[in-house]
């Protein structure tokens, strides 16, 4: 999906000629140590790069056959075709239900009825519909940092994105609410291409069909997960999972 | 541990004299207002009254001018208010935004006294020969624009309190605005959200301190007594028209307080300022407990300053 990308933060290149491919409705993970342009390079798919003053690019980043930075692209439409998750919850301060609506508003629809069912199958999908459903009209801040998250989930799945990604999603929540987002994301991948960013070497490997390694903005290895973390062909990338350096 | 314990109750005294003084104001101005209390009791705030010879008092045309007045400043400065709080922290260049909001503070500095001589010579004959005459012509119909074009009342005192305390509505406004996180404008737009829907989320997310800063600033028109003086007119008719001259609570105990002879005539001015000292009491603590309903606990709303 993106072929030779540079992105630079001002005179900082955070990205050196990045070449990777994501294959649809599979789970790609990135991993690498701190700084190395994760979060930059999951950014470009959606262009939420764009925000930062000073940011400029090079190369193509290839969603669904079309190049994202290519002149005329209409911005809010990609990112509509490609949801993001962040790592810190970020609910809007509304209701449940508003929240999982709030793309469904964006794109026009106005009708109870149908909102009401696509807010219903996208908390289903998230896996949070049976512990909210008799409590929909509440704020969303009061739900466990665990359930926020699979709000954000099920806020961007509702407009039915075809890529979903996620900036280590669980960093910010306890063990069992890891778990349940883990299990979440393969069950998501049947309907979604999910590339996902994480720090955890271990959930890679649990979750993931491919994992890219990155170091100082450039992609070392990309493979097949369990041939990546069993025979490393990088040198690094073997320094990295063995925990020699990180 | 001796030096220690005399500062403590060195601050703790300190700290106690501030609402003694408070109190004190409030026992003095209850006693001031006494005769007045018991002469008219609570149709003080329902008779239009006003008779220094008759000695026959009633506040309602200073509580209606003050109401009134501060409606019209509101309706003008909390849209207009949020419209430049909004523009200034989220579309401005962030340069431009500090230069900006750094005026819009000096402008809340400026003595009020000031305001008023801009109303007069300024704003009055503007809205005389200009504003009023049109306003008559297109939406006469309506009762608040018949009359006479004086130039002064009500409706010049409205748009002199608007701009006294627009600053106060901008600068806590944009204040609130750049504390709300940039995490729900990123959520917002990642979820394909246009720039301005994305505002708008962040300008919902700040609501609640919005309005604090909101009653905040009707909080001080309520009490505004130097320019409005100069530019209301000073009569105690209660008028349908804005077009009108009227009076406030604040107004009338500036213009009357230095003659004011008699002992029931004095006190029912003091009454005023109790009732004044009240309703703004009222608006504060409503202003707080919105505050506080709206944010309490949640640490992702920035709350009212
Ligand atoms: N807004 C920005 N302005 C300037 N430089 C930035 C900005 N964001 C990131 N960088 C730089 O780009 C590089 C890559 O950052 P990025 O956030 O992509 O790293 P990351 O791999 O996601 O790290 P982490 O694992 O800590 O999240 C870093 O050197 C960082 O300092
Ligand atoms: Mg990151």
């Amino acid at each position: 999906m993106t072929r030779a990308f540079d992105l630079f933060y001002g005179a900082h290149q955070a990205l050196r000629s990045v070449t990777l491919e994501v294959p649809s409705n599979s789970v790609t993970a990135i991993i690498g140590p701190s700084g190395c342009g994760k979060s930059t390079l999951l950014r470009s798919f959606n262009r939420m790069n764009d925000l930062i003053p000073g940011v400029r690019t090079a190369g193509q980043v290839v969603v669904s056959g079309r190049d994202v930075y290519a002149p005329g692209t209409d911005v809010v439409e990609l990112r509509r075709r490609v949801g993001m998750v962040f790592q810190r919850p970020n609910p809007f301060p509304k209701s449940i239900f508003e929240n999982a609506a709030f793309g469904l508003r964006l794109l026009g629809i106005r009708d109870r009825g149908e909102l009401e069912a696509r807010v219903e199958q996208s908390l289903r999908r998230a896996a949070l519909w049976d512990e909210v459903r008799d409590r929909l009209g509440r704020s969303a801040l009061q739900l466990s940092g665990g359930q926020q998250q699979r709000l954000c989930i099920a806020r961007c799945l509702a407009v039915e994105p075809e890529v979903v990604l996620m900036d280590e999603p669980a960093a910010a929540l306890d063990p069992t609410a890891t778990a349940r987002i883990e299990e979440l994301v393969l069950d998501l991948k049947k309907r979604y291409t999910i590339v996902i960013v994480t720090h955890n070497m271990q959930q890679a490997a649990r979750i993931s069909d491919r994992t890219a390694f990155m170091l100082m903005g450039a992609l070392v290895e990309i493979g097949d997960t369990r041939r990546l973390f069993t025979s490393p062909r990088e040198k690094l990338t073997e320094d990295y999972i063995t925990g020699r350096f990180g | 541990m001796w030096a220690d314990e005399a500062y403590r109750r060195l601050l703790g005294a300190l700290a106690l004299l501030v609402p003694v003084v408070a109190a004190l104001v409030l026992y003095e101005t209850a006693r001031g207002a006494g005769p007045s209390l018991r002469v008219f009791g609570w149709g003080f705030l329902v008779s239009t009254d006003w008779d220094p010879v008759a000695e026959r008092f009633g506040a309602l045309p200073y509580l209606y001018g003050t109401l009134v007045s501060s409606a019209i400043a509101m309706a003008l400065a909390v849209p207009f208010g949020i419209g430049s709080a909004v523009f200034l922290a989220e579309l401005a260049p962030p340069r431009l935004g500090a230069v900006v909001s750094f005026v819009i503070d000096l402008l809340a500095s400026i003595p009020s006294i000031v305001y008023g001589i801009w109303g007069l010579f300024v704003l009055a004959p503007w809205l005389r020969s200009a504003a009023e005459p049109w306003l008559t012509a297109h939406v006469g119909f309506l009762p608040l624009f018949q009359g006479f074009p004086f130039g002064i009342g009500m409706l010049n005192a409205g748009i002199v309190l608007a701009i006294m305390v627009v600053p106060t509505v901008v600068s806590i406004s944009r204040e609130i605005l750049l504390a709300t996180p940039r995490s729900l404008r990123e959520a917002a737009l990642a979820l394909g959200s246009t720039r301005a829907e994305a505002i708008a989320v962040a300008v919902d997310a700040a609501r609640p301190g919005i309005l604090g800063a909101a009653i905040l600033a009707l909080g001080r028109a309520l009490g505004e007594t130097m320019a409005v003086t100069m530019v209301i007119g000073n009569t105690n008719r209660i008028s349908a028209s804005l077009l009108a001259p009227g009076a406030t609570m604040a107004s009338v105990i500036a213009n009357e307080f230095a003659e004011a002879t008699g002992k029931l005539y004095l006190s029912a001015l003091v009454e005023i300022a109790l009732v004044l000292f009240a309703l703004t009491v009222v608006v504060n603590a409503l202003a707080r407990l919105l505050v506080v309903a709206t944010t309490g606990g949640r640490r992702d709303v920035a709350g009212a300053a």
